[in-house]
């Protein structure tokens, strides 16, 4: 099955609405784009259009929280945390407000908008705010699951969201998501490949075909950007002796940043990121920036033997 | 209001004015310019309009006040504390290490502060979002929040104006502190902001101009707020920055600066002359 988890994402909060009337949503004028507007279909009277200021979006979930809402405020990632991080540190972090911001159309896969809305500095942004929780997840089942558990939590909650379609590849019979806990896809002790959102399902075909080549990578998704899953970061520094991260993100502040402050503290590994450069993206269809980033399964299979040289 | 009612709240607005001053001078840094011009006003919302009660400070169905201008805490505090939220004791150590009260409002820590402020601009868009929850909910309490006359340079202001009147938010008064003075100068000599009432109109306000300084227009005001349907409120209320304590009135450099020990000293002299003279 092919599905945007943008599109997982709206339909969650559609299904989680039914018995949680605590439940509201908040869009800035993309509610088309970011998938809210499945809710708002539903829930009319719960969804709350703020045009186009993010700003405003975050503070008036803020004080909706403070009155014992639950709100979901959705946008580009780039706006939603970029434009309004101040207004998401002072109004949402500094009280530890229960608002749950979302962020679609997250990292180069955007596609032919280009560079202006391809944010690929969102999780670093949001890292740094204290007691913000961080997800990234990676397929349908993971979002589905991981918008419940962020309802759960009390406090404030980012969740990536992608704008390109792609396979699901969990089992929705066995996945079960714990908040910031890693999962092992793959076992193996050559190498630990640590991956996270959309780009884990493209680290899976290149591990999987590492192995007929002989080389046994083990895949560990991290949909928990923070707090991060030190335990399962320290067993595969220990166990296979170097780590190599993959996120569409920039190498600065993401996941590969995060997952060296576990290993330089707790096990020092040699560690290297995949990801975006220090540099900003394009236009281009999806696909093809990233096959052009080497963030597709041939071309990470490709950088992991080069890593591993 | 009976002379006898306004006697009242000018004795609670000095002594709001002595503990700002207090606070101020024991912290060596604050904003007493602004809070001296906002004195009269948060002591009419807390001590005659608001339904608040210091002993159930979360009541889900109380009135809310954000403090937008949120620099302006040491009045806010002192109103807090003569009401009954916490002890005066806590003035005396506004933001040494490990008091409770902070430089800028924290809603976590202090009871009776409804909202975390201090990021100028974003206080109005909170109160929208809990005016907003009120209506949701069906409840009756209104939602208050003030804002200083600089502070309205700040584009989330009128995101936040747009959204209020879209959203036909009758439950909510904003109030511009209208001093007139910013921290580089005179607000119209910085940026330019008036007309400020034509502004406010273009975005679906009612608006209702006053001398924030006098408790019957305060009142009326307030009153007025009260009957508007089918939109929000904005009360611009011209005062004096420094309000009460002479050499502070309409100085700039008052804005954020703490009185040292004989400007402390003439300062607590003169609120204490007034209050003396008004009990007579």
């Amino acid at each position: 099955m092919k599905i945007a988890t943008r599109e997982s994402f709206g339909r969650a909060l559609c299904e989680l609405a039914k018995t949680h009337p605590d439940i509201v949503v908040l869009d800035a004028d993309l509610a088309a784009a970011t998938k809210t507007d499945i809710f708002k279909k539903e829930y009319p009277d719960r969804f709350f259009d703020c045009g186009i200021s993010e700003a405003n979006m975050i503070g008036v979930s803020a004080g909706l929280a403070a009155c014992g809402k639950v709100p979901f405020a959705a946008s580009f990632a780039m706006f939603a945390t970029g434009r309004a991080y101040e207004q998401i540190r002072n109004s949402v972090g500094y009280p530890h407000l229960n608002v749950k911001i979302a962020g679609s159309h997250a990292g180069i896969s955007v596609g032919e908008d280009g560079a202006t809305h391809q944010c690929c500095e969102d999780l670093a942004l949001m890292r740094t705010i204290p007691g913000m929780v961080v997800l990234n997840p990676a397929d349908h089942y993971e979002m589905t699951e991981a918008v419940k558990a962020a309802y759960e939590y009390d406090g404030p909650v980012y969740i990536r969201l992608g704008r390109l379609a792609i396979d699901t590849f969990n089992d929705p019979d066995t996945y079960k998501f714990e908040l910031g806990k890693g999962i092992t896809l793959k076992e193996g002790n050559d190498v630990t490949v640590i991956a996270t959102g959309l780009i884990v399902n493209e680290a899976l075909k290149a591990v999987r075909a590492l192995e007929e080549k002989g080389i046994n990578a083990r895949l560990i998704n991290i949909h928990t950007i923070k707090p991060i899953d030190k335990d399962i970061i320290i067993k595969a520094a220990q166990e296979t002796g170097r780590i190599i991260t993959v996120e569409e993100h920039s190498i600065i502040g993401g996941l590969g940043e995060a997952v060296c402050s576990v290993t330089s503290e707790y096990c020092p590994v040699t560690v290297k990121r995949i990801g975006i450069d220090d540099i900003y993206g394009h236009s281009g269809p999806a696909l093809g920036l990233w096959a052009e980033f080497g963030l597709d399964a041939e071309g990470l299979e490709k950088r992991i033997v080069e890593l591993m040289k | 209001m009976t002379n006898q009612e306004i006697l009242e709240m000018q004795k609670i607005a000095c002594k709001v004015r002595i503990w700002t001053i207090e606070g101020v001078f024991n912290a060596k840094s604050g904003h007493p310019g602004g809070s001296l011009s906002a004195a009269d006003m948060m002591t009419y919302l807390y001590f005659k309009e608001m339904n608040v009660d210091p002993k159930d400070p979360k009541n889900p169905d109380r009135d809310r006040f954000v403090l937008s201008k949120g620099h302006c805490c040491p009045a806010l505090y002192a109103a807090l504390a003569l009401k009954g939220y916490f002890s005066t004791d806590e003035i005396k150590i506004l933001r040494h290490i490990g008091a409770m009260l902070q430089g800028h409002p924290d809603m976590k820590n202090t009871p009776g502060v409804d909202m975390s402020s201090g990021s100028l601009g974003q206080g109005v868009s909170a109160a929208c979002g809990m005016a907003l929850a009120g209506k949701l909910d069906k409840k009756d309490y209104r939602v208050y929040a003030m804002l200083g006359d600089g502070e309205c340079e700040e584009g989330q202001v009128w995101e936040a104006a747009m959204f209020a009147s879209h959203m036909k938010l009758d439950n909510l008064c904003l109030i511009v502190d209208f001093n007139g003075l910013q921290i580089d100068g005179h607000v119209n000599d910085v940026a330019g902001l008036e007309p400020l009432d034509k502004k406010f109109e273009g975005f679906g306000f009612e608006v209702i101009k006053i001398n924030g300084n006098d408790f019957n227009e305060i009142e009326s005001a307030l009153e007025k707020a009260k009957t508007v349907k089918g939109k929000p409120t904005v009360i611009i209320a011209n005062t004096i920055k420094g309000k009460g304590v002479s050499y502070m009135e309409n100085q700039v450099g008052w804005h954020g600066k703490a009185p040292n020990a004989d400007e402390y000293k003439i300062a607590i002299d003169e609120l204490n002359a007034q209050l003396k003279e008004l009990e007579g």
